[in-house]
């Protein structure tokens, strides 16, 4: 049997809907059979939480008296610098954006304390912020010099933008060398001492969905506590990625792209992070909905940690030379058993991606659609699916020749 | 037996001005370290010590600080978690010399055990919403 996303909704709207996560609906398969469970669920609710690099925002600050005309000067919200590159009042800032006069990695591992996503978290949180602006005069914008306090409530408009957010899959991170490497994937300990891995698994939006039959652009998803939308494809998408018999992939593939609107989101969901030797960036909360419209979809729906294998990866030498080589595949399910096994040697696992918060974001996203807050939305298109053949591709450096001679 | 351990001493304002660790190196033979201290005339003080010697000298030595009012603590009391910020991650699951993180395993909850922590400091900088936190 099969079910259309106006059937759904008209039965959320009568509160009639049968919702689950994700978590939920793998008993419930065990239990009922494919074909019962969907004819009897409407939607199963996913979500993910952790760092997610490529994240940032936009405002609008309104006009000062006199006008001043922000691009092509300097922009800095408490001392993290932002892009003004579009309009006179516009603004753009990065959640891995650091102040000029951060130390980095000078002294190594340096700490990253506070970053673009420590400036989105306060801003969310109705914390005044401080912008300090330079630029140059014109006969219409004469100002100069900005140096103000600004509050969310007060920006014309405060938009959560990501280019790549909500990875399909991820590597595990572990460190072959002998000593102690600082990454974008946690402290990894030498020889093997720890492996760290970044994904929700069973309950992560992508591995519940790997055709991405109903995830395309245009979805209306959970988004940082607040409801926001697929805007486009993340970058890096490479849906063309190997995949278990299952269809799950077993590597990074695909990646989606957000957009929505930054007042309605909450700081529990958008939090700043630091990751000691690397940089800082934005934990992101998203949450998206599975529309159960048949039996092949929910069969995708019930995938279990068991069934969602990915690649470890030596971060002290494949990674940064970026070769393909790996170390092994193992499964989510290994991975939260505490430890994983390379020949004879025992590595004890970590996450970087909160299960419990992903959890949560999922039932949220239940208890909205149950209220009938929620709506379904059917992709208005696609996103470029494993047929593609899309794969991202390296750099293709052609170093540049200078005559430096004088 | 040789034992070396990590203290927290709080001062009482009248013992600010007295020689208390020249007392427990010269009646009791114990080797210190200061980690961290904050001593002003007149106001509460407190040090962190390293405090080394023979049980029985820190025994004695630990029993003189107490009837001299000085209020002892041991460090580990000292590393605390930040409910508001963590985020129930786990990246100080591996970090951990001792083990003081566990995860349960249904709910995916972390939780620091604090008998186990030695207030190395190693989760600090290690957790990236920076929730755990050393208080002297």
């Amino acid at each position: 049997m099969s079910k259309t996303i106006e059937e759904i909704n008209s039965k959320i709207k009568s509160g009639k809907a049968v919702v689950v996560n994700a978590e939920e609906i793998i008993d419930i398969v065990r239990e009922k059979g494919i074909s019962r469970a969907a004819s009897e669920v409407d939607v199963v609710t996913t979500g993910t939480f952790a760092p997610m690099c490529s994240s940032g925002i936009y405002f609008n600050t309104g006009h000062s008296k006199p006008r001043i005309k922000l691009e092509a000067g300097k922009t800095f919200i408490n001392d993290v610098p932002a892009y003004t590159g579009f309009a006179a009042t516009d603004v753009m800032l990065g959640a891995t954006a650091l102040p000029d006069d951060d130390p980095r990695n000078k002294i190594h591992p340096g700490d990253f304390n506070y970053g673009g996503g420590h400036v989105i978290e306060e801003l969310v949180s109705g914390k005044d912020v401080c912008l300090s602006a330079t630029a140059y005069g014109t006969d219409c914008y004469p100002r100069k010099k900005l140096d103000t306090w600004i509050n969310i409530r007060d920006l014309n408009e405060a938009v959560f933008l990501s280019l790549r957010n909500c990875y399909q899959n991820y590597n595990v991170a572990t460190n072959t060398s002998n000593k102690t490497i600082y990454t974008y994937l946690g402290v990894l300990k030498p020889r093997l001492g720890n492996a760290m891995y970044c994904s929700a698994g069973q309950l992560s939006p992508l591995l519940n969905d790997p055709y991405y039959k109903t995830i395309g652009i245009g979805t209306r998803v959970f988004l940082g506590g607040g409801t926001g939308y697929i805007s486009w494809q993340g970058t890096q998408h490479s849906p063309a990625a190997p995949r278990t018999e299952n269809g799950v992939p077993k590597r990074g593939a695909a990646t989606l792209s957000f957009t929505g609107d930054l007042k309605q989101m909450n700081a529990r969901w958008l939090r700043g992070v630091s990751m000691q030797g690397y940089g800082a960036s934005l934990a992101v909360g998203i949450g998206i909905p599975i529309p159960i419209l048949n039996e092949e979809i929910l069969e995708y729906a019930a995938v279990t940690d068991n069934d969602i294998l990915t690649a470890v990866v030596d971060y002290a030498t494949a990674y940064p030379n970026n070769l393909p080589d790996i170390l092994s595949e193992v499964s989510y399910a290994q991975l939260k058993s505490g430890s994983i096994r390379l020949g004879s040697k025992s590595i004890p696992t970590a996450s970087l991606s909160s299960y419990s918060r992903a959890l949560e974001i999922s039932n949220t996203l239940k208890e909205w659609i149950n209220t009938g807050t929620f709506l379904l939305s059917s992709p208005v298109a696609p996103i470029p699916k494993a047929e593609s053949g899309q794969s991202a591709r390296p750099l293709n450096y052609r170093p540049v020749e200078r005559n430096n001679s004088y | 037996m040789r034992i070396s351990r990590k203290i927290v001493l709080h001062f009482p304002a009248r013992l600010v001005e007295e020689p208390i660790a020249y007392r427990l190196v010269k009646d009791y033979n114990l080797q210190f370290n200061i980690l961290k201290a904050s001593i002003i005339p007149d106001s509460e003080g407190f040090v962190v010590l390293e405090l080394s010697g023979s049980q029985e000298d820190y025994d004695q030595g630990v029993l003189f600080l107490t009837k001299t009012g000085v209020k002892i603590e041991a460090l580990s009391q000292n590393v605390i978690r930040n409910e508001e910020k963590c985020t129930h991650c786990g990246a100080c699951l591996t970090i951990c010399p001792t083990g003081a993180f566990e995860v349960d395993p249904l709910t995916r909850k972390v939780s620091f055990v604090h008998d186990r922590c030695i207030a190395c400091s190693n989760c600090i900088k290690a957790c990236p919403p920076r929730a755990m936190e050393l208080h002297f």
